[in-house]
């Protein structure tokens, strides 16, 4: 697409990469590296003695624990949720480094970019969910789901509908195109900027040469943003699946 | 700008490339309309838990969690608005 003399790269361009070998490419590499990464951090700190005052990177390891333990799953599940915290915990790690390597030099591209690893994770959620509810209220939970308490009648069919339609269909689409369409906004800002920038550089006009420190300025503020972009949304995705879970086996004697 | 110019030579083009130019002009508004009522909905929410943080400042933690579930929720609108704004612009 040409804008202004400005040649932007088709979306595959920036967005597919070649096969390192048949069916593996750097995608599935981040995301392999992303649980490695994670699996390892938790080993070693796991191998340290727990009754000495933690150091390296078991303090790493116990403040990522204490923040999804009372930042996420106590705020939204309370204390019966607790015994989700090691699901919550790895999704928010897998996701967080997913997203990292956005604004890591040389890979340059979050693995969440791409609809895959967000739409697996959402229907993981989407069927612990359902089966929470299943397990936690039995056949009340498809009622219950439909119809909140207090419907008159005459609404049913109507409230039956559109909460089937929010609860199972829209809920797992969102939260995937929530993570989805974020990482790759951000993407492809970066994108933008950084093509200006080497654009306006390169540029033969001499007067448009100091020009390009703009779009870099930009380009270094985004990157920055780009940092809490992908803390946020690692956050986001967790605490919604957290409010899902305990959504779903929260009314078991509250009505 | 370049999708203006095709859209008002568009009695020139044939059907595909007419469409084209009308997906083309077209994208931009998606966005730019699916992202007000996200927008201001987000200012509102901000705006509120601000609020409610500095009335209350040991509820700040709370407040906030709910914040934040809030803006997911309102934001997907927009985002959905991006989404369609790469399916059918680019």
């Amino acid at each position: 697409m040409t804008v202004f003399g400005f040649t932007f790269p088709e979306i595959n361009s920036i967005l597919r990469w070649q096969d390192l070998f048949p069916t593996f490419n750097k995608i599935a590499l981040i995301a392999v590296a992303a649980s490695l990464i994670g699996i390892v951090i938790f080993l070693l700190a796991g191998n340290q003695d727990g009754t000495k005052a933690p150091k390296g990177v078991r303090n790493l390891a116990e403040t990522i624990v204490d923040f999804v333990e009372d930042g996420i799953v106590m705020q939204t599940m309370g204390r019966q949720g607790l015994g989700w915290t090691p699901f919550l915990l790895s999704m928010f790690i897998f996701v967080y480094l997913c997203n990292l390597p956005g604004i890591i030099p040389i890979l340059y591209m979050p693995a969440t970019a791409r609809m895959a690893i967000p739409l697996f994770l959402s229907v993981l959620v989407w069927l612990i969910y359902n089966g929470v509810g299943l397990k936690h209220q039995g056949a009340g939970y498809i009622t219950h789901m439909l119809w909140p308490p207090g419907v008159p009648t005459a609404l049913k069919p109507l409230v039956g509908v559109i909460e089937f339609v929010s609860n199972i269909l829209i809920r797992p689409f969102a939260l995937t195109v929530r993570l989805f369409a974020n990482m790759l906004a951000g993407h492809i800002l970066l994108v933008t900027f950084a093509l200006l920038t080497e654009e306006l550089v390169a540029a033969d006009a001499i007067a448009l040469k100091p020009v390009a420190i703009l779009p870099f300025f930009m380009l270094v503020f985004l990157t920055a943003f780009e940092v809490l972009v992908g803390f946020l949304q690692a956050y986001i995705i967790t605490i919604l699946a957290a409010v899902f879970i305990g959504s779903s086996m929260a009314h078991a004697d509250a009505h | 700008m370049e999708a203006f110019a095709q859209l008002a030579a568009a009695s020139n083009l044939t059907g595909d490339e007419a469409k084209a130019a009308a997906a083309a002009g077209s994208a931009g508004f998606a966005y730019g309309l699916a992202a007000i009522g996200p927008g201001i909905g987000i200012g509102y929410i901000v705006g509120k838990s601000v609020e409610a943080m500095a009335r209350q400042p040991e509820a700040a933690g709370m407040v906030r969690t709910t914040m934040f579930l809030g803006i997911a929720f309102t934001e997907a609108l927009a985002l959905i608005g991006f989404v369609v704004f790469i399916l059918i612009g680019l």
